[in-house]
């Protein structure tokens, strides 16, 4: 278990007027290698977990262990804690502040102490990671690129500091099309190329159904399914419609052909699976 | 990490108390001629008038007086700074010697004298801000500039008034941009608790340029938005909300003005 957090409560401006309590009693474990979907409503608690992951927030109940490491109780391990585990915020683009991409990403890594040589390494990789020309974009301004390229940078700037854990959060907001599927495929490339563990974040059905592994549904501050993609979408239509989710439209074709009779598998999560699933049917008959 | 918890400056706290139902014009002119009493105070009397001014007025409005009081935070360093300084440096009867400082008596009257005169400075606007929607407040401050324009001096109130509301409006966004920026940096190793005060100074390099860059996208933003929306500047514009002079607002005037009149006669015997 590398993330483990037993009971974790959060409240904004406690004993305050404006006091609201956003996370209820959370029990979550991540493992090493997963790729985790977060899915749930606005105000549902998401980005407030997220930041619990690597220490930004304190709990105001509970106990986190990160690597065998007890957050609240280490404070001053908490710099190594963010090392391994690298968030990336809603529109991390609006984090930007240096003259070139390289120093851009060096900033992370520097940070850390790293210098010369292996920054120099650090950089490159990162931006190989998120697919960018090393030596077109080194000495460009963060500030002129498009908004897709500004967003890699942003996530290279993580990537460079070299973390265990990635976390996003809505990473494909506001993207056009175009921009989104690369990116997503660059999300997935981090999990099964460089074997990184990934926490995404998004109220996108679609985009959490075809890349997570294992999906967690929030609603209110607590958790209200955690499980494999395809159980929740065979199973549990109800509760997510019921907490104002939709499943990706697709599983509800199949949903529908199942309805009338037709002997299709239901828990269907992408274009390519449902044609073959149709496929496979239409044959049998 | 909560960087800007318990800052109730300038913040409004919305209730149903006849206070909060006063016009804004009302309430920032006797706020405004409270402060001037403040100034002119020269006895304790006097002073503790105001206070139990100031505490029916908060008792009416039904705030917690827990949070006025806390406006006081902010600046606390800055009162305790003064009241040393007079401790210190007052000539006087000598009561105490620490080193070669020496405390006198007068320094002690004077130093708690003008640490009551900003205190209650602070608690006689902040109940203002407490009490009063950043809309009224601006509101009120457009009518009352606009007497200027009836005596022939050309103040652009409308002009004024609506930066103010959009600085009042920007000022909550700012904070929690900031905080975010701050957490989004941390994630990347930044260190904001460095001892060293040069490098602490360094370090909030990437905290400002990314908070100008998104000011300055917002600012545009807004001025499209706005003149999409027709905005023309406040020639002919009309309100919404007409403010009107109610016997609450007269009679609020009148008690006020009653305990100005006693502070001056207390004054002057």
């Amino acid at each position: 278990m590398f993330i483990d957090l037993k009971n974790v409560s959060f409240t904004y401006n406690l004993s305050m007027p404006f006091e609201t309590e956003v996370l209820k009693s959370i029990n979550l474990s991540i493992n090493k290698g997963d790729f985790i979907g977060i899915i749930g409503h606005t105000g549902c608690g998401k980005t407030t977990l997220l930041q619990i992951f690597n220490g930004l927030l304190e709990p105001t109940e509970g106990k986190i262990t990160i690597d065998g490491i007890d957050i609240n109780k280490e404070k001053d391990k908490l710099k190594e804690i963010r090392k391994n585990i690298g968030l990336t915020f809603q529109y991390p683009e609006n984090q930007l502040f240096e003259e070139t991409i390289f120093k851009e990403i060096s900033f992370g890594p520097k940070n850390l102490g790293i210098k010369d040589d292996e920054l120099e390494e650090r950089v490159k990789k990162a931006m190989e990671m998120v697919e960018m020309d090393y030596t077109t974009y080194k000495d460009r301004s963060p500030f002129t690129l498009s908004g897709g390229e500004m967003r890699r940078v942003a996530i290279a700037s993580i990537l460079s500091i070299d973390p265990e854990v990635i976390i996003l959060d809505e990473p494909t907001a506001s993207l056009d099309p175009l921009n989104k599927k690369s990116l997503l495929k660059l999300i997935s490339k981090l999990h099964l190329h460089y074997n990184k563990t990934i926490v995404l974040v998004s109220h996108n059905m679609e985009v959490i159904a075809e890349l997570a592994q294992r999906i967690i549904v929030m609603d209110k501050g607590k958790i209200v399914l955690d499980n494999k993609p395809k159980k929740i979408f065979q199973n549990y239509v109800e509760e997510l419609e019921s907490i104002g989710l939709s499943l990706p439209q697709i599983t509800y074709i199949m949903h529908k052909l199942k309805k009338i009779g037709k002997p299709v598998d239901s828990g269907i999560l992408t274009l390519e699976e449902a044609k073959n699933e149709i496929l496979r049917v239409t044959k049998r008959i | 990490m909560k960087f800007f918890k318990n800052l109730t400056i300038g913040q409004y706290i919305h209730k149903d108390s006849i206070i909060h139902q006063l016009d804004p014009r009302i309430k920032i002119l006797t706020t405004f001629l409270i402060i001037i009493v403040v100034f002119l105070i020269d006895k304790w009397i006097g002073f503790l008038i105001i206070s139990a001014y100031l505490f029916i007025v908060i008792i009416l409005s039904k705030v917690n007086p827990k949070y006025v009081l806390m406006g006081i935070k902010p600046l606390l360093f800055i009162i305790i700074f003064t009241l040393l300084i007079h401790f210190f440096t007052t000539q006087g009867e000598i009561i105490y010697t620490i080193w070669f400082f020496t405390v006198t008596k007068e320094g002690v009257y004077r130093g708690l004298f003008i640490a009551t005169r900003l205190f209650l400075l602070i608690m006689s606007t902040s109940w203002l801000t407490l009490t009063t929607s950043p809309i009224a407040l601006t509101d009120g401050i457009e009518r009352l500039l606009s007497i200027f324009k009836i005596i022939r001096i050309p103040i652009p109130a409308h002009e004024i008034a609506m930066m103010m509301t959009i600085a009042l409006r920007f000022i909550p966004t700012l904070m929690e941009e900031t905080e975010k920026i701050m957490k989004a940096q941390i994630a990347r190793g930044a260190d904001f608790e460095s001892k060293n005060i040069v490098k602490r100074i360094k370090n909030m390099i990437p905290i400002i340029i990314p908070l100008f860059i998104n000011a300055f996208h917002r600012a545009d933003e807004l001025a499209i938005a706005m003149e999409a929306r027709c905005y023309r500047g406040g020639n002919g514009r009309t309100h919404y909300r007409e403010l009107s002079i109610k016997t609450n607002d007269r009679i609020f005037f009148i008690i006020t003005f009653m305990f100005i009149i006693t502070v001056f006669v207390l004054k002057f015997i």
